[in-house]
């Protein structure tokens, strides 16, 4: 090795060790986890690929995965047109105060999903709340936000307010760097603003709705922290296998079904995992 | 006419139209209502939480109070939390962002067998979130002893891919191959070099790098969810949550009031410092989406 070679692996050192230890030890070992199986009589024993086929026959797994599957259906294109949307409106130049627009929609980015979670749980309660004042004042009986059969439509709309924002700033940043001839170009040509968004903006934000759009998959199949959350606040909505990482985190620490658990992850981390890459594959193009 | 054209692409001089500005306030409105619920809510007393209307103030003014409350609450708690949670950011946060930033120079300066695939390695780790690989690293963490303590909350934090791009895409541009080579003619070492020429020259992506890295720390929750049991060690998204599930045990103490003003109380930093350091944030988002 020449000594060139040596200085970049120390550069690079300290963080593939880090990034060994977090990333790719906890997969072998969770793979190592997944062939095997703890009993309390009888003990460990290795059992192949049992654990998986057991993972895929397995009716609450699937119903974790199609819930966060609708999810991802409804509420990531809800989420990015609307950022889209706002990006384009403050991109146009025509409104007032463009740039506090900008900072104030982005601001439920700074807000944990724990403290949006229970400001969401105290604002939708029917008990008090607002829901529950709409109701006593104007004598109505509106669903209960937090009731199971909207609490998917609730956590969709926790997820939007504090990532909404966050996107509107990718495909903003995505528009600021359109080059201005092609606008001279459309302003000779007479063309209206909807034929300048449609044949130049839309096109020049392909890239950055891409990379939002992969992000907000990977996080609908990550799924955890709001529903946590409000399963103490809406205690009888959430079950234990309400999304593939409640499974998981259930089945260890309240199942004591490591093994299974370890399966179970692995399947969800290494899926996500694949998604992130062919994204890489496709955006980073050229990079090197 | 040909004044006219050059007006018409000039953003500034567009026209402003109130019915879009209008419009897209119904967002502002989405986004900013239930922050204005948090601070008018931290004003109220618990009966007033509760009997109240939510987007006004209550009958008594209770805020000092709710603050003195929250933090002498379980022989004052929620300072311990404070300081747990100032800890695991200044130490998780500054260190990842420090190693992505000899990370992402060392991948951007050294030609080095094996490069490109450390970095194809790496780059699929930048949309995978903490949380994928959460229950694996504990059950991993377990069988080495480290659960319940502070390393386990700091150690997974300590990776950033997204930290390592962004420190990459800066060290390209922004530190000239030149200046190393003259270092190097001069004698000085790789590391001073890194340290003394090109880390002044990285310092606005190492703002954002580590602003980002601020965020993620600062919220994190599943993690310290299932690595800690101990409520000394618990930083404040896990402290908030267990004195919020108080509530649903038998005989527990119901403090939503503390629960809210603790919210309040979390969120002021993290928004003073993104409204301080807006230039930041917005260059490290471009840097980070538009790079294609």
């Amino acid at each position: 090795m020449t000594r060139r070679s040596w200085i970049g692996w120390q550069f690079t050192g300290p963080f593939l060790a880090v990034f060994a230890l977090v990333f790719l030890a906890p997969i072998g070992y969770s793979a190592y986890l997944s062939v095997f199986r703890t009993r309390l009589v009888g003990g460990t024993s290795f059992v192949g690929l049992e654990n998986y086929t057991k993972a895929l026959s397995d009716p609450q797994f699937w119903e974790a995965l199609t819930r966060v599957g609708l999810f991802l259906l409804i509420q990531v294109p809800i989420m990015l047109g609307l950022a889209l949307l706002v990006a384009l409106a403050i991109d146009s130049g025509r409104l007032y105060g463009a740039g506090f627009f900008r900072v104030a929609i982005f601001l439920p980015y700074a807000v944990p999903s724990v403290v949006a979670t229970l400001m969401a749980g105290f604002l939708y309660g029917i008990r008090f709340g607002l829901v529950g004042s709409i109701n006593e004042t104007f004598g109505l009986s509106l669903p209960d936000p937090l009731g199971p059969s909207w609490i998917l439509v609730t956590i969709g709309n926790i997820v939007t307010w504090q990532y909404v924002g966050y996107n509107m700033l990718i495909l903003y940043s995505g528009l600021k760097v359109i080059d201005n001839a092609l606008y001279e170009a459309a302003a000779i040509d007479g063309a209206s603003e909807f034929r300048i968004i449609r044949a130049i903006k839309l096109p020049a934000l392909r890239g950055p709705l891409v990379v939002a759009g992969i992000f907000s998959i990977v996080g609908s199949f990550q799924l955890f922290n709001e529903p946590q959350v409000l399963d103490s606040l809406a205690p009888n909505s959430v079950t234990t296998y309400f999304t593939p990482n409640i499974y998981a985190y259930q089945l260890s620490f309240a199942g004591q079904q490591v093994n299974y658990s370890a399966t179970i992850a692995l399947l969800m981390g290494v899926s996500t995992m694949i998604v992130a890459y062919l994204f890489q594959l496709r955006t980073m193009r050229g990079s090197l | 006419m040909k004044k006219n054209v050059t007006m018409g692409v000039t953003k500034k001089k567009t026209k402003r139209s109130t019915v879009l500005t209008l419009v897209t306030g119904l967002m502002l409105i989405y986004t900013v209502l239930p922050l204005v619920w948090l601070v008018l809510s931290a004003t109220k007393s618990q009966e007033d939480l509760l009997g109240t209307f939510g987007l006004w103030f209550g009958d008594d003014f209770a805020l000092f109070q709710n603050i003195s409350d929250t933090f002498t609450y379980q022989d004052g708690i929620f300072g311990r939390w404070v300081l747990n949670t100032v800890f695991y950011v200044v130490v998780g946060a500054g260190g990842a962002t420090l190693l992505a930033a000899l990370a992402g120079y060392g991948l951007a300066k050294f030609d080095f067998r094996g490069r490109r695939a450390v970095f194809a390695i790496v780059l699929g780790g930048i949309a995978v979130p903490p949380t994928a690989l959460a229950v694996p690293t504990f059950l991993m963490f377990a069988k080495m002893g480290l659960t319940d303590t502070p390393w386990a909350v700091i150690v997974p934090s300590l990776v950033s891919p997204f930290g390592l791009y962004l420190m990459w895409t800066y060290s390209t541009e922004a530190v000239p191959n030149e200046i190393l080579e003259s270092a190097r003619v001069d004698g000085a070492g790789e590391f001073r070099s890194f340290f003394k020429l090109a880390l002044p020259l990285l310092a606005p992506g190492l703002v954002t790098v580590l602003l980002f890295n601020l965020v993620w720390t600062w919220n994190s929750f599943f993690m310290p969810l299932i690595m800690l049991k101990n409520a000394d060690l618990y930083p404040l998204t896990l402290g908030l949550y267990s004195w919020n599930r108080q509530a649903n045990t038998v005989g527990g103490d119901v403090v939503f009031d503390l629960v809210i003003t603790g919210s309040l109380l979390t969120i002021i930093p993290l928004t003073v410092v993104f409204l301080l350091l807006q230039r930041y944030w917005q260059s490290g988002l471009a840097a980070g989406s538009v790079k294609q």
